[in-house]
């Protein structure tokens, strides 16, 4: 048994302050067993949002030593618990209580995207071809959790709060699923450019550095998003190209 | 998006402001360190003006050679017509296109806002700009004709690559020349291979050469070119920082031959 000392951010709607915690952990737990433990014997009102347990539901984000991580799969023992460990809400969402921040604005931000729209089905039945290599592309972005680590890390909401003019990293990766989609035949790109800001990210890469699915948002997403800006307003041989060959929404479905 | 009922609590964090416990100014200053010599470096040697090649050999940074006094150079020496009062080295015409690539390159991009610009420093550190408006307006906006450099960088590498072979002919005592391998001619290589890795894992090639298409396998040639330039894109940082530093120790070898300070070793 060693003794972590827990710096924990208490407080609502962004007044607060850090309290300490001292607790007993084992080999093998995790940052969210040491917050139970802590909810468990010392302070029961003590607000954390979590769920599965397992990296999978996205609820835990919070920021350990200020880097924005999954509470539950931050071992302790990859953390030097011999100086005091800062556990504190997300920066930059509206703060609600103690670890727990108010993410609704993601899902506001999610429904500003066009939806998939398929072509017609390829065969009779009402079913679809497509080639593997195809398809490959967008399994990696299939892989997010909605934990937005990404969105907290940006610093482009989190310092400059441009949340209107931006939809950050995560709803570019879901962008990038629907927009690079061999069946899809919507066009995103004006959206990216002028309401969703993708202009905006500066390719810091901080939000592929905090991804607990390992998806490559930089290079894989957002910048294949801006290439294919930069085809559509900025590029003039692209642009006369295209009065040749029309773009996908002149194509149709 | 209207997301006028939320607002965020928190304030912005004052520079340099961070809960990271970990050494997170030190990546910035390696880059601004490494870059900065490179800068100071490359245009030291572009200002020379000589000590640029030597028997075959003739430095990156001056390839092609337009107008100059070595052998390599295209049109002879440097027009008569050009006013004394500006400095000219063959270098000044070539330098500013892969000098473009590399300024507009997206990973060097994110590496130097980092580093020179503090936007921001690292992630999670709290940044001195209170305004922000990233690559949407003047002059940031700019940043979009990386393409067009990526096509130049294209062509300078076929004259790196005949550089190389130019490098394989050494001159003999009469005026004819003879084959054989230096450890010039394996730097040259070295340079062209390095250079070769950073530019054919550009990401506006990967757009390009594929991944404009929703679907790659009806890209030109299929979905193996994208595949190759994905793989090499993977690697882009790494080939980025040793390209970097290969080219300009290409030159700072061939200088130092060229001075006499080295003597290069011939393999064959």
């Amino acid at each position: 048994m060693a003794i972590a000392k827990m710096h924990i951010w208490r407080g609502e709607t962004g007044e607060g302050s850090f309290q300490e915690y001292e607790c007993e952990f084992t080999p093998g737990m995790v940052v969210l067993d040491v917050i139970h433990t802590i909810q468990a014997e010392q302070a029961a009102d003590l607000a954390v949002r979590w769920n599965c347990k397992a990296g999978k539901c996205g609820s835990c984000s919070a920021e350990i030593n200020g880097v924005p991580r999954l509470l539950c799969m931050t071992r302790m023992d990859s953390i030097n618990t011999d100086q005091p460990i800062t556990v504190e809400p997300m920066q930059a969402f509206p703060h609600m209580r103690d670890l727990v921040t108010d993410v609704s604005s993601n899902f506001r931000a999610k429904k500003s995207i066009r939806p998939f729209k398929p072509r017609k089905p390829d065969a009779p039945d009402g079913t679809w071809r497509m080639q593997q290599d195809d398809v490959n592309r967008v399994q990696e972005f299939r892989k997010c959790i909605e934990c937005f680590l990404c969105q907290d890390v940006c610093h482009v909401l989190r310092e400059h709060h441009q949340h209107d003019e931006f939809v950050g990293p995560r709803h570019l990766v879901y962008t990038a699923a629907l927009e690079m989609h061999p069946l899809d035949t919507e066009d995103r790109t004006a959206d990216l450019k002028n309401e969703h800001g993708v202009g905006l990210c500066n390719i810091t890469k901080c939000c592929t550095k905090v991804c607990p699915e390992h998806i490559t948002i930089t290079d894989n997403a957002i910048i294949p998003l801006k290439e294919r800006v930069v085809d559509e307003f900025y590029d003039p041989v692209t642009r006369l190209l295209r009065i040749f060959r029309p773009n996908k929404n002149q194509q149709g479905a | 998006m209207s997301q006028a009922e939320t607002r965020i609590a928190l304030p912005q964090r004052h520079f340099g402001e961070t809960r990271r416990k970990d050494a997170w100014w030190l990546q910035p200053l390696v880059v601004a360190g490494v870059l900065s010599a490179f800068i100071v470096y490359s245009t030291w040697a572009a200002l020379q003006g000589a000590h640029y090649s030597f028997a075959g050999y003739l430095s990156p940074f001056y390839s092609p050679e337009i107008f100059g006094n070595s052998d390599h150079a295209w049109f002879g020496p440097w027009p008569l017509w050009w006013p004394s009062w500006i400095p000219y080295s063959p270098a000044f015409l070539i330098l500013w296109a892969p000098g473009g690539f590399r300024f507009t390159c997206y990973y060097y991009r994110g590496a130097y806002y980092k580093a020179f610009w503090a936007s921001p420093s690292n992630c999670t550190v709290g940044k001195p700009h209170k305004k922000y408006t990233g690559e949407r307006s003047f002059p940031l906006i700019l940043q979009n004709i990386h393409r067009y450099f990526l096509y130049l960088a294209l062509i300078f590498l076929v004259f790196l690559s005949i550089d190389v072979y130019h490098g394989m002919w050494f001159p003999t005592a009469g005026s004819g020349a003879e084959f054989g391998i230096g450890v010039g001619t394996l730097v040259l290589l070295v340079n062209v291979l390095l250079l070769g890795s950073y530019t054919l894992g550009c990401h506006s090639l990967r757009h390009l050469i594929g991944g404009r298409k929703d679907c790659v396998s009806k890209a030109v040639g299929g979905a193996m070119p994208y595949k190759c330039v994905s793989c090499l894109n993977r690697k882009h940082m790494l080939c980025a920082w040793l390209s970097l530093f290969w080219v300009g120790f290409t030159d700072f070898y061939i200088r130092m031959l060229s001075m006499g300070y080295f003597t290069d070793w011939r393999i064959l």
